[in-house]
């Protein structure tokens, strides 16, 4: 018997269909959200057939008008997700489109305390993309471009337009654009762990959401907190996943 | 209804045009939040008629009552004494600061990183829009935080009857000989007002009414600590609203008729939503009409609000006056005893708010506390931290959520009041790996 996650993300709609028994994890599909979420939640959930689906994510509630569906936070799936794949984790720390969430669990796995941005996307994916389309990067290399860059730089604004600005006044002292790129993500990075650190974290940390297939975002992180990340093959997988979990109870 | 007020409005120097803009959404608002609730209790009829008569024939009343001889007193703070204001046959109310209004030319005459409230006085008045502002033949300010205790020098040069009280803060001897001289203060200033001698007969009737209002609201409070709770929070913070506007004799009657009827309820085990819902606890800054948002948020997301540790709530109503003295100085310390106990985050340091935060959570039976601060409110957010760890540490979930009075970020708080609601209704073994 086959259980559906749905994660209805800012960017994009994520499907996880998940055995309810033995929690083997059947298909993953991923798709753009665009301007019409509800159309392509249809076109992702096409062919999949479950018992139950339930959505997360800021659009969970959408799915839940249009076919009735069960939805939960997108803070309780990516917890679920997270403690499914590593059973000895005990924070997460998600970067999605559009949201921070900083969360810890106790030692049963479950929600302890969180944090999350509130209307500013400061330091979320859309920040970065919008940096990369500023250097001219593509948002899948932008953590490799930045990874080429010397430390030394700081970019201090968070505000994506304040941080642009100051990207654009170091450019035009010279400095070399991977070098501006590394404090870009010096500072997303600087602005999750606070969050995280807000939460009180104390043992493993699983990094999940779009931003953890970013390559300089991980080492950093790792560096910071001087510890090993847990990142799932698919990061960005998570919260659907934790959705079909919750599905199958 | 409206054409029938626009005199009396045009008479005030309201800026019509913007004024029924207003109403219109206040209506449509209060339509979308309140009027859509299920199972409300009759009696809320009563107070579904003062809101769409908020701006209208309450208004009249006041100047009607002008008319025989009644002064107006406008106040924005807990802190001024009414029993005073009443004893001297005036009338007090609450002025508007409950939404954004004019924000630009707010932000002509204050920085933008005000907080909310405090714009949202300007923008009344900037605004013309709000009748009671108009009305006051005194508007009372306090020295209570930085914000509003230096925008009150702007405010001074809008209107021609600013009043500012100054307030202590600490809780030492000190302070209180401050706060006393204060009210003595007033108290004079309120005869000069209304050319009424206050003496020891008409203070204590002042006491009276105000105590009698309280005790009203008390009751209230102590029939929402039942499970299903028989009113919503909604509700009951907007009875704990229109305490500020209403006539204190005919709403300390209405309340009582609606307690009736929830008593009853309680009897039969009836409530506006099932038994078991998760109950609130909502803490921290005032909330005025027609701020309902975060609550709105709560109980559309399956929690129940059982009680309000604020000033619009059990911080302003909780204490009552002594009324047993029988001279005039009696009863002035009586004031200044009662009010010295509010426990206003100005005030520094202020354990006795996290104290009352435990025991309303304790009392109303709270699976959670909700720490509402506005942006910018420097006592309030400050102290947010402190009381959240303090409240997690003791084993009371808690949730801090800071915003204003823009709905823009209204789905980043529904996610966060949903998780939060997830964290505390989830059964231990329903998560965990052992099934």
């Amino acid at each position: 018997m086959a259980v559906c996650g749905i994660d209805v993300g800012s960017r994009t709609i994520k499907a996880v269909l998940l055995d309810a028994e033995t929690k083997r994890i059947l298909e993953f599909r991923k798709i753009e959200t665009t301007y019409t979420p509800v159309d392509q939640c249809l076109k992702i959930l096409d062919g999949l057939s479950a018992k139950q689906t339930v959505a997360t994510g800021y659009g969970r509630k959408l799915l839940q008008d249009r076919m009735g569906s069960e939805s939960v936070t997108e803070i309780l799936a990516h917890a679920l997700g997270a403690g499914h794949l590593f059973p000895e984790c005990r924070s997460v720390l998600d970067i999605g489109g559009q949201d921070t969430k900083a969360i810890s669990l106790d030692s049963l796995g479950r929600v302890a305390k969180f944090e999350m941005n509130d209307r500013c996307a400061a330091g979320t994916g859309k920040f970065l993309e919008f940096m990369a389309t500023t250097f001219q990067v593509p948002i899948e290399k932008f953590g490799d471009f930045a990874l080429e860059g010397q430390p030394g730089l700081s970019i201090n604004s968070m505000c994506t337009v304040f941080a642009e600005s100051e990207a654009t006044s170091l450019m035009a002292r010279g400095h070399k654009p991977q070098d501006i790129a590394l404090a870009l993500h010096q500072s997303v990075v600087k602005r999750s762990l606070s969050m995280l650190r807000r939460v009180s974290v104390n043992g493993p940390l699983v990094f999940s959401g779009g931003v953890a297939l970013n390559r300089c975002v991980r080492e950093l992180i790792e560096r910071e907190t001087k510890s090993r990340l847990l990142v799932a093959p698919q990061p960005d997988m998570l919260g659907a996943l934790g959705a079909a979990l919750y599905a199958a109870q | 209804m409206t054409t029938e007020y626009e005199q009396m409005w045009k008479g005030l120097g309201l800026d019509l045009a913007a004024h029924d803009e207003l109403l219109q959404v206040l209506g449509k608002g209060y339509q979308d939040i309140f009027l859509s609730q299920s199972d409300r209790p009759k009696g809320m009829d009563y107070f579904n008629f003062v809101m769409s008569e908020v701006h209208g024939l309450r208004v009249k009343e006041l100047l009607d009552g002008k008319r025989e001889g009644h002064k107006v007193v406008g106040s924005f703070c807990v802190f001024v004494p009414e029993e005073i204001v009443r004893a001297a046959d005036a009338t007090m109310v609450g002025l508007c600061t409950g939404a954004e209004f004019a924000t630009e030319e707010v932000e002509k005459v204050l920085p933008r990183n005000t907080c909310a409230l405090i714009k949202s006085a300007f923008g009344f008045k900037l605004g013309k829009v709000c009748p009671y502002i108009e009305s006051a033949d005194m508007i009372v300010g306090e020295n209570t935080c930085d914000g509003k205790k230096k925008s009150y020098e702007v405010l001074d040069t809008l209107v021609p009857n600013l009043y500012v009280m100054d307030l202590p803060q600490k809780k030492s001897n000190e302070g209180r000989a401050l706060l006393r001289a204060e009210y003595q203060k007033f108290k004079k200033a309120v005869e000069e007002l209304t050319g009424v001698t206050i003496d020891a007969p008409r203070l204590k009737k002042g006491i009276e009414i105000v105590n009698n209002k309280r005790k009203a609201i008390q009751r209230l409070s102590e029939l929402r600590k039942a499970d299903p709770a028989p009113i919503s929070g909604l509700d009951a913070l907007l009875i704990n609203q229109v305490f500020f506007y209403d006539d204190p004799i005919r709403f300390t009657d209405s309340v009582n008729k609606i307690c009736d009827e929830l008593e009853e309820r309680v009897r039969e085990g009836k409530g506006v939503f099932p038994k078991g819902r998760p109950r609130m606890l909502v803490s921290g800054c005032p909330m005025a009409v027609p701020n309902w948002k975060l609550p709105w948020i709560i109980e559309t997301s399956g929690a129940v609000i059982v009680g309000e540790e604020s000033c619009v709530g059990e911080r302003g109503t909780r204490n009552q006056t002594d009324v047993s003295g029988s001279t005039l100085d009696e009863l002035m310390e009586a004031i200044v005893d009662r009010y010295f106990k509010i426990d206003c985050a100005i005030f520094t340091p202020n354990p006795d708010r996290l104290e009352h935060i435990r025991q309303m959570s304790r009392d109303y039976r709270a699976d959670g506390v909700i720490h509402y601060g506005l942006q910018f409110c420097q006592p309030y957010q400050i102290e947010s931290l402190p009381v959240e760890r303090s409240l997690e540490k003791s084993g009371i979930p808690t949730l801090r959520v800071d915003t204003d009075y823009s709905m823009e970020d209204v789905e980043q708080i529904k996610t966060r009041v949903e998780a939060f609601l997830e964290r505390i209704g989830i059964p231990a073994c329903s998560v965990c790996r052992c099934s």
